[in-house]
């Protein structure tokens, strides 16, 4: 199929692109060179390097590499430092000059340095890479022995996918955020969208800013779907210039077609959400905040790219100001790269956490990968602004994770137990 | 039929909808060599696991097997352990993708939920048959295709690459 007027969707654009045709059609196995390979610490260097040498490759393209040692960051014993000392020297060994050490999340530096460009294609080795479809870029995670054929080709083949329309229309209203949106999808969509792609568009969607645009990516990991996207605009070329770059394409190339076919189209009112909290062991069981009133919890963390970001600290600042952690739980908070702890100090935000008692942690992956500092224990609840509530995934296997906003877990922070944030806004 | 293609038989190890990749390969143990991560397999609802899935069992399941994160242990953690292959309703692509780049076959079966714990079972991934030999049933998974079981048949991506180099 080669009909130049075939109306195709922003994902069918890009893998066109990508694969050097003019068009595709969902189910078709085709070969695509990436524009950008995102690796890190944990899934990266010390998975890949054995590999290309048994296969005699080398990198095809270092300036196309960036890495990022993000999980085992910063070193908590000797293995986790030999992780990280092999991953420099790996870095350093290839010529990897895009290779950012302990200086943030993966998914959140790609967005600082501006390695995510509408149109582009790419691969990350990890589950959370669709964050970079904020940008409308095309990106999917892929597991260590497919990155070394990745590394050692420029290429990867993939099954072109159906695309899902997912409307948010009118206004979030206050106290209410993208991570509240995904947590309801999770539960109104399920989490097996297998090769779907989730294309998020509408009013509430234009009005959020690149880090709200990068969460509601970043879940269609726990949709179970292969990405998603959101067409560039005017914020998106902002953001791209606030990171030093320049976009030499132009956005109208990147827009789905107004008659594209989709698998589905679904339309919800944005100003009728509520706080969303989802109970353990997935994010499919999601409910009104209402549901869960007057869980206690442990611990309450801030943390990962998908809840720690610079509009997240701020989201819980905004719950926190003048107000103290409940002396039955403890808040911590893992910003989620080193520009948003600066930024966070020079605007006050941090100023307003620690005064209520937040203990700020180191940014990295931290707890939500099982790896860092704030683990839970045996028998502990956790409520956290990250992604994911697999049983055992932030410490004991015995323990629990309740998922929600920013907002939602300053609140339950100041109560000790799980609280609509709108009684503190 | 090429001589890897024989059908393999064990006894059945039995879960439900979405096992995720915590669940197979947790965390807290991704530091550690791969012998030692894949004593915690399935740890978080099944501790016995590990300790008594023998070479050649086979593991089914529901919807959406392996969700979560890209790491390749969760797929690795099951060929070190021996397991042949994985039959689930569902799978998670990423983990489906990891799973035959290291020679492991997912076969895709909506009867999944016929297999009970124990059963002998072998499989015939080109042809997508499932035979259970506890209860005289056969069931049809989708085949794998071709040149997805190339892949299988050399014992994942890596040794498929290198017997590509060498000819």
């Amino acid at each position: 199929m080669t009909n130049v007027l075939k109306a195709q969707t922003l994902a069918e654009k890009i893998i066109s692109r990508a694969a050097n045709v003019k068009s595709v059609n969902p189910g078709e196995l085709i070969t695509c060179k990436v524009d950008n390979v995102l690796m890190h610490d944990s899934s990266g260097p010390r998975r890949v390097e054995d590999r290309l040498s048994q296969l005699n490759a080398k990198v095809f393209d270092p300036s196309k590499i960036v890495l990022v040692s993000d999980h085992f960051v910063p070193a908590t014993d000797a293995e986790s430092a030999e992780i990280l000392a092999l991953t420099r020297r790996w870095a350093k060994n290839n010529g990897i000059t895009n290779f950012y050490d302990m200086q943030g999340i993966c998914h959140v530096m790609m967005a600082e340095k501006g390695h995510l460009m509408p149109g582009n294609f790419l691969v990350g080795g990890d589950s959370h890479s669709p964050t970079g479809g904020a940008f409308g870029t095309f990106m999917v995670g892929i597991g260590a022995t497919e990155m070394t054929g990745v590394l050692a080709t420029g290429e990867i083949w993939i099954k072109v996918p159906e695309s899902i329309k997912v409307n948010w229309q009118g206004q979030l209203a206050k106290g209410v955020s993208s991570k509240d949106i995904m947590l309801f999808l999770c539960k109104h969509l399920g989490v097996n969208n297998n090769y779907k792609v989730i294309e998020f568009a509408g009013e509430a969607v234009a009005n959020m800013n690149m880090l709200e645009r990068m969460v509601l990516c970043n879940m269609t990991a726990e949709l179970g779907a292969k990405t998603g996207v959101i067409a560039p605009d005017a914020t998106t070329l902002e953001a791209i210039t606030t990171a030093g770059k320049t976009f030499p394409g132009n956005i109208n190339d990147w827009q789905s077609d107004a008659d594209a076919h989709y698998y589905a189209e679904h339309t919800f009112d944005a100003s009728q959400l509520k706080p969303q909290i989802a109970a353990p062991h997935s994010p499919e069981n999601t409910d009104d905040v209402d549901t869960y009133n007057n869980v206690a919890i442990d611990q309450a963390y801030i943390g990962a790219c998908t809840g720690a970001k610079l509009s997240d600290l701020h989201m819980a600042a905004e719950v926190l100001k003048g107000q103290k952690v409940a002396s039955s739980t403890r808040l911590l908070v893992a910003p989620a790269s080193a520009s948003t702890t600066n930024k966070a100090a020079a605007d006050g935000t941090l100023e307003i956490l620690t005064a209520a008692g937040a203990i700020i942690l180191p940014t990295g992956c931290g707890a939500c990968a099982g790896m860092g500092a704030g683990a839970i224990a045996n028998g502990e609840v956790c409520l956290s602004s990250t992604s994911r509530n697999f049983k055992g995934r932030m410490g004991s296997p015995n323990s629990e994770v309740y998922l929600g906003s920013p907002y939602s877990v300053a609140a339950a922070a100041i109560t000790g137990v799980i609280t609509d944030p709108r009684e503190f806004l | 039929m090429s001589e890897t293609a024989q059908t393999t038989i064990g006894s059945a190890w039995v879960y439900g909808d979405n096992i995720d990749t915590d669940i197979l390969a947790p965390g807290p143990y991704m530091k550690k060599p791969m012998n030692e991560l894949a004593k915690h397999c399935f740890e978080a609802i099944d501790t016995s696991f590990a300790v008594e899935v023998k070479a050649g069992d086979v593991v089914a399941a529901g919807e959406a097997f392996g969700i979560g994160s890209s790491r390749e242990q969760a797929a690795q953690a099951l060929v070190e352990l021996g397991v042949s292959c994985v039959i689930a309703k569902s799978f998670a692509r990423i983990f489906y993708r990891n799973a035959l780049n290291l020679g492991l076959p997912a076969l895709v079966c909506s009867e999944a939920d016929k297999i009970t714990k124990g059963d002998q079972i072998s499989v015939q991934p080109e042809q997508g048959i499932i035979i259970n030999h506890s209860k005289n049933e056969q069931y049809q998974c989708e085949a794998i295709p071709e040149q997805l079981m190339e892949i299988v048949r050399a014992g994942g991506l890596m040794p498929f690459l290198q017997n590509k180099n060498k000819s």
